[in-house]
């Protein structure tokens, strides 16, 4: 057994985040760790990456009793982490980055040449030979950075690699190589713990599967492969999975649209579009990441300024470029970087919900408190935010529940048309049905609703009609119940229109 | 059995259990958030109360004499003033550095002889749109250059001094109107406050309202605490930004007609070090110098603080050198100790 991690406790202020837990890791296996926002997950391997201290609990390596008290020790063991949000500073150069803290020099004097060449070399090793060394990392797409990032952990002899949803920010292509990479890395004898929510990576590359739940281990030992999904879910949930996407009846196709794109394009970006959006319809932007979609949905919202085309609201124009004037026509935008474009992380829900609303609790600039927090509840309520507390600082809640204060921010403002930006990243399984269950009753009260999702299921079990982008252009549309997943990966990847 | 229990005990207790339980939660959770930013406040009182009893035991007699109580107030008077400005630009998430020579250009230009013609409404006039020039220049430059506020601000400290020195040419200019220097005798005393802290005290009870009561308060620390989540949910970020710095240059505006009232004079040397006065003030008093999170209270505290150990030095015949070094260690010892209760 290369690792074991046994009655593992840390507890913080108010929460026991983990409670007796259990890990063990052999070598060349592919460990994979389950459990929705909050059980525990990221403590963990945040106290194996030596960044955590547990309150109590033992940790062996190779055999050995360890403590790893810095990251530093952690490294020194062969211990690499790479973290979701990866830690990469943005101006300075892959081979940089790669060797950030250990760098190579002599007497303190930075080898570039060095460095640059075993960065190209650890890229290679990648399959990504094609990024040049000295590319400031900002440059870089998600994928790449995620590359660099792995790269950084290869550059120490490693045994273990721990990956935090490495396939979040991937498109199906960049996932298939992540994957290829991690079998050679195994089949060298390097084991990895691969946390991720989504199910059917797991029986891909995953050997052996724990759940964690509320900070305690819910399963151990589940093959990954084998074990069926709604037993997954249950121990996830602690219940039983359901369908997430009933059956729907279809929106009326005779309604006037809210919500008219002419033309909209924004030149290198996007195509010119044609987009009408009916009340109680929900319509799916299916794409690769890097298709236009979130451009669409900027432009739309007016962050962006189009360089050709209108959008229209009731018939009415809106200025371009201007979020205000969309706001005022009843738009809204729950962003795709849910912490750093919509919420103010250190306010509480409450603040955050009313942020669009101000004028409408306020009187000559006064507010009225009493009225805003009363008109902030009700809708947070409405939404079954948990817990049911509005005053805590957004920070404190888990991922679901803060996109649930965004949506309640436009629901407040009285918005008619929302725009949802991978509304379910980072939101945990039982969450997720949940934030379903909600788009969807929005969409039955009359909101239009247009969804951007890197997970097809939810595009295609959400949406009434989908339009499939490719490089910018909408290759086809059609129903939801017309399509299905080989389809749209073939239309997202090929682009044919039959 | 199993019919009855899910209809009773087990279903009932999960179901309403986690949302009728927070219930009472939230009335009192506001509270306990209240409570940590007092406990900063206290704190601050704390240190403040323990500068009053050094100064009772070195020196008895004079420190507790009520001149001398008066004189550190009117010395936070000026400063305070432009201490809260300063916090709403940087809860704001900007930074001005040119506080100190608005404020000296302000007074100089509001002493000249020209301006004193027009006697003190003429005077008290000029120094507000002076100070509001100065902060829509600056305001202009950072919302809509768009520049990064500590260059825009650095570039009006350079500006404003020089235009400040050319206006006086180096002179101290006396003040002869009467109405103006009244305000800083003893008979305009208000039940023995003098009107400089009467002004300190409004525009201090006017910022908490601003900050704390009003949207203009809100969308500040929006737009500090994140500039694109507040963009993106409709706020006119670059609006906001504009109004912050004006209202800082109202402040230093205010400050220097006080400073006109107290010294009796204008002087392109005045206002020397302010924006660094200032800026520790709010630092020791609680605000992040990366926005989102600030008080005015804490603010005006650091001031008095401040003030007051450079009143304990003088009595004590302690040079500025040693003032100096305390300052900084003091406001190292204050982020410290607010880091450790940040982050617990």
């Amino acid at each position: 057994m290369l690792l074991t991690m046994s009655g593992i406790t840390k507890t913080f202020p108010g929460v026991r985040a983990l409670d007796w837990v259990d890990l063990d890791v052999e070598e060349g296996e592919v460990h994979c760790l389950l459990g929705q926002n909050g059980a525990g997950k990221s403590t963990l391997i945040k106290v194996l990456a030596g960044a955590h201290q547990p309150d109590s609990g033992e940790i062996t390596w190779q055999g050995r009793p360890v403590r790893l008290p810095t990251p530093v020790a952690a490294m020194r063991l062969g211990i690499a982490t790479i973290y979701q949000e990866l830690d990469l500073v943005e101006h300075m150069s892959v081979a940089e980055n790669i060797f950030l803290g250990h760098e190579v020099a002599t007497r303190g004097l930075v080898r570039r040449r060095a460095a640059q060449e075993r960065a190209a070399e650890l890229l290679g090793r990648l399959g990504h030979g094609g990024i040049d060394p000295r590319t400031p990392v900002g440059r870089l797409s998600a994928a790449g950075a995620q590359v660099v990032s792995m790269a950084r952990a290869l550059s120490h002899e490693v045994r273990l690699i721990v990956m935090d949803e490495p396939s979040a920010a991937l498109d199906p292509d960049e996932v298939d190589n992540l994957f290829r990479i991690v079998g050679d890395l195994t089949a060298d004898g390097v084991a990895v713990v691969y946390i991720s929510h989504r199910l059917e990576e797991i029986r891909r590359i995953g050997d052996r599967v724990s759940v964690l739940k509320d900070g305690r281990v819910a399963a151990r030992d589940l093959p990954a492969r084998t074990t069926p999904t709604e037993q997954l879910v249950a121990r996830m949930t602690g219940r039983e999975g359901r369908s997430a996407f009933p059956e729907r009846p279809a929106a009326p196709a005779t309604a006037a649209p809210v919500l008219t794109a002419e033309g909209l394009a924004r030149e290198g970006e996007f195509e010119p579009l044609d987009l009408r959006l009916r009340p109680g319809e929900i319509t799916g932007l299916a794409g690769l990441v890097g298709s236009g979609r979130s451009e669409i949905l900027e432009t739309l919202y007016g962050a962006r300024r189009p360089t050709a085309g209108r959008v229209l609201v009731d018939g009415r124009p809106l200025r371009p470029g201007s979020i205000a004037s969309a706001v005022r026509a009843g738009i809204g935008l729950a962003p795709e970087e849910r912490k750093s474009q919509a919420l103010l992380m250190l306010e509480s829900v409450t603040r955050n919900v009313s942020l669009s609303s101000l004028p409408r609790f306020s009187r000559a600039g006064w507010l009225d408190r009493s009225r805003e927090g009363g008109a902030a509840r009700r809708h947070t309520r409405d939404l079954a935010l948990h817990p049911d507390d509005p005053e805590r600082p957004v920070r404190t809640f888990s991922g679901g529940n803060q996109q649930k204060a965004v949506l309640a921010r436009w629901l407040l403002r009285g918005c008619r048309v929302l725009l949802l930006d991978e509304p379910t990243r980072g939101v945990d399984v039982g969450a997720r049905a949940e934030l379903y269950a909600v788009i969807r009753r929005l969409a039955d009260e009359g909101v239009c609703v247009l969804l951007v999702s890197s997970e097809l299921p939810e595009v295609l079990g959400l949406a009434d009609r989908v339009l499939v982008l490719r490089e910018g252009r909408v290759v086809h549309t059609a129903p939801a119940r017309e399509l299905d997943e080989h389809r749209v990966l073939d239309l997202v990847m090929e682009g044919s229109p039959t | 059995m199993n019919p009855t229990q899910d209809q009773t005990a087990p279903a009932a207790a999960p179901g309403p259990g986690p949302d009728s339980a927070p219930g009472p939660g939230p009335r009192r959770r506001p509270r306990i958030a209240g409570g940590r930013l007092d406990l900063r406040h206290l704190s601050l009182i704390g240190v403040l109360v323990a500068l009053v009893v050094v100064g009772a035991l070195t020196k008895p007699d004079q420190f507790l004499d009520v001149d001398n109580l008066r004189l550190i107030l009117t010395q936070a008077s000026v400063i305070g003033v432009v201490t809260v400005g300063v916090t709403f630009v940087i809860i704001g998430g900007g930074i001005d550095l040119s506080v100190g020579a608005i404020v000296a250009l302000a007074s100089v230009w509001a002493t000249t002889v020209a301006t004193q013609e027009f006697g003190l409404g003429g005077m008290l006039l000029c120094t507000l749109l002076v100070g509001l020039g100065c902060g829509l220049v600056n305001g202009l430059l950072v919302a809509y250059g768009p520049m990064v506020p500590f260059i825009a601000t650095l570039a009006m400290l350079a500006s404003a001094r020089g235009l400040a020195l050319q206006i006086s040419d180096g002179k101290t200019q006396v003040v002869s109107v009467d109405a103006v220097l009244d305000l800083g005798v003893e008979d305009s005393y208000v039940l023995g406050v003098p009107p400089i802290v009467l002004v300190f005290l409004a525009v201090g009870v006017v910022g908490w309202l601003v900050l704390n009561r009003t949207t203009f308060g809100r969308r500040t620390v929006a737009v500090g605490g994140n500039p694109e989540a507040s963009r993106l949910a409709g706020i006119a970020v670059k609006r906001q930004r504009l109004l912050l710095y004006l209202l800082s240059g109202l402040c230093c505006g205010i400050a220097a007609f006080l400073l006109i009232v107290l010294t009796g004079s204008g002087q392109n040397t005045n206002g020397n070090l302010y924006e660094l006065d200032a800026i520790a003030a709010a630092i020791i008093g609680g605000t992040l110098l990366s926005g989102g999170r600030g008080t005015i209270l804490g603010s005006v505290l650091g001031v008095l603080v401040f003030t007051t150990i450079t009143n304990l030095f003088a009595l004590n015949n302690l040079q500025t050198d040693v003032q100096q070094i305390a300052k900084g260690a003091i406001i190292v010892a204050a982020v410290l100790v607010q880091k450790g209760r940040v982050t617990s």
